[in-house]
């Protein structure tokens, strides 16, 4: 019968299937769903091509769902995820615990001494990489050329906050709904602390002093913190309190902001006329400093893949690494998206390319912010952490976060700044005694 | 009138469920009864010694918890009392002879089929958006403010995304019970000179009390745990005021994770809300034949 | 009351009730009109409301970037499962406590409902590290566990009030004529309950579709169901309001045409003992 035979017919080359999958390995991929890994994705094709026989699954969630599953796979060692994203904050947390494998031993396209050294230094812990980056992104002063030149002001390549407070009050036109300045608001660590922990950096404060005492009452912070707030209620855009990244990026592209600090990576997307309505009209400064210091903050940020040490497949985890964090794959993004596009602030070779420099007309300013940011000496004072956006350590996520919210209500104009920097020393010093830090 | 035989076998066909809850309240229960009175933090692994009431006396000490049992109420009363009433209204309305019933239900009924998440999603970011959502474009349209919904109005703003979702529910409940009272009764009262109003306040809504415990008792056993929701739009802010008990216990388990706050938080939630399901329970007792 | 007046009375009823409606759906249809339009048209102000360039460029693109076809299995293959197992135990203890009440019946009923107060945030470590030593996580079927678990007091609650409403004359017949319990249950029980029973899988299937904290929590890559793909778009970069609208539509789709199908089964059984 005929359809006896064609069922059988099926039945067999479904066992094949099944047969050959078996003899795949299967790599569960854990990411953000941000524009570079989305492309990555697009582009696996490649990897599929040159390694048949290891497959990818991945799994992409928002950045808070992703940190939170994935924090609680690895360090209950439940292996259910090969590559993992994180951030260099987790890195060298994890690297400590002994939850992931280290990466000293990539093929070849890696290219270790490649990297840049800030961000090597970053993701590696007793000497040894953890993690390999695919993008890194310091802090940067974005500003409308034409809106300067309209007030008659110009924008020194290397501000002072006092500057740029001026410059937003001459470029804030409410009625014209033009904001002098746009800055991030939200709540989050990785939000509105990443911006306000390297301006407090700058202005000469700092986390903790060397017995691990929150300083959230020190002058440094009560200034730079009733400064930041001013700003923002003063020369900012209504709703403040909630823009994050993606929703200021957005308020500059529509040409609603004169002056953006926020991290470097905003410096491609703002140039790029297919999304920005002012992509010729942007310039580019450092980090703002405070008066006589010379400290810019040190944010330094890179996405990275890890390897959770409870997984089963590393051999294959690091084939896909190496392929993910290459050189080569810097050329293929670059095919495939131009060069202004490759995933930046990883490698010396990539800013020493003659297509890339040619490509994005911001990339010395972004070089220059990554090389000038050290996460090993980020404040002026002496300081037992490591971190300028943050801190890494294991109880800074909550601390960030419950401050983060503190300050946001400070520029939603619920509570003064004051008050909301007492309460953020009292939580601060709440965790820190929980996290056995403080006695 | 159960034989000896017969209450046998009504035992056995009654114990799988019960085994199976049992054993599902139990082993939870007992895990975070345990990890309460131990110290394990994910991230800095301690070997879980013994550290008796610490984790309480951190939970209880936090200065979001009070707010957060407060706002519990706040949210769970308040969509009580929208879906109840609003409720009541719509299954009065779709009561009424109309044209096109059949697709006025349907309509009706659809936001109870929504997952929540998307639900939060959609109204966060096309709705409550202070530039470009539709709530905005409208106020632009009336020359009044924008509103930042979910940054001013937190829970107001939760209340209405939630209660959406839950109308439905209430109004087919209460739909189903008002199809079943008997018209002879509203007409002999009608017949007996009482007006509209009276008829509803002496004959339909007593007779509706029942799908109200019911309606009641449901939502508040799916509300006091509301996290979805508050995950997806305000992350329990700004600062703390829209954190309900569900978030705060979420916050220490997911955010800081620390496994022995989060437990005693766990426990908090379990006593005051079977606290609260005494209260209920007399409610329901009194007006369901159980 | 004259037939004119019935007839105004109706139209003035229906104009009302059509405002509603309208008004009650508008969400779920700004989100489907949303979804087909592009970018920079989603966020246009004043917005656009039928007149815009349709496009399907949002569902291609969401297609291509997830998987939904396995997302949308897990779903179906969990929801349904979990509800259909969770009825082998509901069913007979709703028909021994309906039917063989004991002076325990209300306490053993409102026991398990209070089972469903506890914040499901509390235990989700300890769940998680019994599963990750059961070998549960990211499986089928520890979710289909812990889905069928979160819902069997309202699925007993819910058979038991249907139950209760079922004449005893005739299962007393039928017991004087000799049936066993067994009998009783499968050949007049069932025919006579199965509306009870439809309603009762209806709804819990449309409360375990839309579950979504263990459904996040307890998956990774494997069974990873439609509220996970929702979550790949909770805040992506850049514009995202259309695919935003196209993914919602994409996950809600599936419940809202089956709940629309049968909602009117569903509501046979959603009196929960309230109506006499």
């Amino acid at each position: 019968m005929t359809s006896g035979r064609s069922l059988l017919a099926l039945g067999a080359s479904l066992a094949v299937g099944i047969a050959t999958q078996a003899a795949a390995v299967t790599l569960t991929i854990a990411t953000v769903n941000n524009g570079d890994m989305i492309r990555m994705q697009r582009l696996a094709g490649d990897f599929r091509r040159q390694h048949p026989d290891i497959e990818l699954q991945w799994v992409t969630l928002e950045e808070n769902l992703l940190r939170q599953r994935v924090t609680i796979d690895v360090a209950t060692q439940s292996g259910q995820y090969d590559v993992v994203t994180v951030g260099n904050y987790e890195v060298p947390i994890w690297a400590a615990q002994g939850w992931l494998v280290p990466l000293d031993d990539l093929g070849e396209d890696f290219a270790g001494d490649d990297l840049l050294p800030a961000i090597g230094e970053s993701l590696s812990y007793e000497d040894k990489l953890y993690a390999a980056p695919f993008y890194a992104e310091s802090a940067l002063t974005v500003y409308r050329t034409d809106l300067f030149e309209k007030a008659g002001i110009s924008m020194p390549d290397n501000p002072t906050w006092s500057f740029i407070r001026s410059a937003a009050e001459k470029l804030t036109d409410r009625e014209s709904g033009t904001y002098g300045l746009c800055l991030r608001g939200k709540a989050g660590w990785g939000e509105n602390m990443a911006l306000v922990s390297t301006l407090v950096h700058s202005w000469g404060g700092r986390w903790f002093d060397m017995k691990w005492r929150p300083q959230l009452d020190s002058r440094q912070w009560q200034d730079a913190v009733s400064f930041y707030v001013d700003l923002l209620r003063n020369y900012g855009p209504p709703g403040a309190s909630t823009n994050g990244f993606n929703e200021n990026l957005a308020l500059f592209q529509a040409g609603k902001c004169g002056i953006w600090i926020d991290a470097s990576v905003a410096a491609s997307f703002v140039t790029d006329p297919r999304q920005s309505t002012v992509a010729d009209r942007v310039g580019f400064a450092l980090f703002p400093t405070h008066g006589k210091l010379q400290n810019h903050g040190n944010w330094l940020w890179a996405w990275s893949f890890v390897v959770p040490a409870a997984s089963t497949h590393v051999a294959a985890a690091k084939i896909f690494i190496e392929w993910a964090t290459g050189q080569a794959y810097m050329r293929l993004a670059a095919a495939e998206s131009g060069w202004a596009g490759v995933p930046p602030g990883t490698r010396q070779s990539l800013y020493a390319s003659r297509e890339y420099r040619q490509a994005a007309p911001f990339a010395d300013i972004v070089l220059r912010s990554i090389q000038a940011a050290d996460t090993h000496q980020p404040a002026v004072q002496p300081v037992p952490y490591v971190g300028g956006n943050f801190v890494s350590i294991a109880p800074y996520q909550g601390i960030g976060t419950v401050v983060g919210q503190q300050l946001s209500a400070a520029v939603a104009g619920q509570i003064p700044a004051r008050e909301a920097l007492a309460k953020a020393q009292y939580i601060a010093e709440r965790e820190m005694t929980r996290a056995r830090y403080l006695d | 009138m159960a034989s000896i035989r017969n209450r046998a076998t009504a035992q056995l066909a009654l114990s799988p469920a019960v085994i199976l809850l049992l054993v599902w309240m139990a082993i939870p229960l007992a895990m975070t009864l345990w990890y309460s009175f131990h110290d394990y933090q994910l991230l800095m692994p301690r070997g879980n010694a013994f550290v008796g009431f610490e984790n309480y006396v951190y939970f209880l000490t936090d200065p979001a918890f009070l707010q957060s049992i407060g706002n519990t109420f706040v949210l769970v009363g308040s969509v009580l009392v929208i879906t109840v009433a609003g409720g009541i209204g719509l299954a009065l309305l779709l009561d009424q002879p109309l044209y096109g019933q059949g697709i006025v239900r349907v309509l009706i009924v659809s936001p109870f089929f929504v997952m929540p998440t998307v639900s939060a999603l959609v109204w966060k970011n096309m709705f409550m958006n202070p530039v470009k959502g539709l709530f905005a474009w409208l106020a632009q349209v009336f020359g009044v403010a924008a509103v930042d919904w979910l940054a001013q109005v937190p829970l107001l703003s939760l209340t209405l995304i939630v209660a959406w979702g839950w109308l439905p529910f209430a109004t087919l409940i209460l739909l189903t019970s008002l199809q079943s009272l008997d018209t002879e009764q509203k007409e002999a009262a009608a017949m007996d000179g009482a007006g509209a109003v009276a008829r509803f306040v002496h004959i339909t809504l007593p007779h509706l009390a029942r799908a109200v415990t019911v309606v009641i008792l449901i939502q508040t056993i799916f509300l006091l745990s509301l996290f979805a929701e508050i995950f997806v739009t305000t992350n329990g802010g700004p600062g703390t005021q829209s954190t309900n008990l569900a978030y705060l216990v979420y916050s220490q388990a997911l955010l800081r994770f620390d496994v022995g706050s989060a437990s005693a938080g766990g426990v908090v939630a379990v006593i005051l809300a079977n606290i609260l399901a005494i209260f209920l329970m007399r409610l329901v007792g009194r007006n369901l034949e159980v | 009351m004259t037939n004119a007046m019935h007839g105004r009375h109706k139209l003035a009823f229906t104009v009302l009730a059509w405002i509603v409606a309208v008004l009650v759906f508008f969400p779920i249809l700004w989100t489907v009109l949303t979804s087909f339009k592009t970018e920079g048209a989603a966020v246009a102000i004043p917005p656009k409301f039928l007149f815009f360039d349709w496009t399907t460029e949002n569902y291609a693109e969401v297609w291509q970037r997830t998987d939904y076809l396995r997302h949308f299995g897990n779903s179906v293959l969990i929801s349904l499962g979990s509800c259909l197992i969770g009825l082998c135990a509901a069913i007979p203890a709703a028909w021994a406590m309906a039917f063989s009440p004991t002076r325990h019946t209300r306490f053993v009923l409102l026991w398990m409902l209070s089972t469903k107060m506890l914040p499901a945030v509390g235990v989700l470590v300890p769940i998680y590290l019994l599963f990750k030593r059961s070998g549960l996580l990211d499986s089928r079927t520890g979710l289909v566990l812990v889905l069928m678990l979160s819902n069997l007091p309202i699925m007993v609650w819910m058979l038991f009030t249907y139950f209760k409403e079922i004449p005893r004359d005739i299962l007393e017949a039928a017991r004087m004529d000799g049936a066993t319990p067994g009998r009783e249950l499968l050949h007049i029980l069932a025919p006579m309950a199965l509306p009870g029973i439809a309603s009762t899988l209806l709804l819990n299937v449309i409360l375990a579709w839309n579950e979504s904290f263990w459904t996040l929590n307890l998956t990774a890559a494997d069974t990873a169901l439609l509220t996970a793909f929702i979550a790949a778009f909770l805040a992506p970069e850049g514009l995202f309001y259309a695919k935003l609208s196209a993914a919602s539509t994409l996950a809600i789709a599936p419940i809202v045409v089956l709940g629309w199908l049968s909602q009117r089964q569903l509501v046979r059984g959603l009196t929960f003992g309230a109506v006499k």
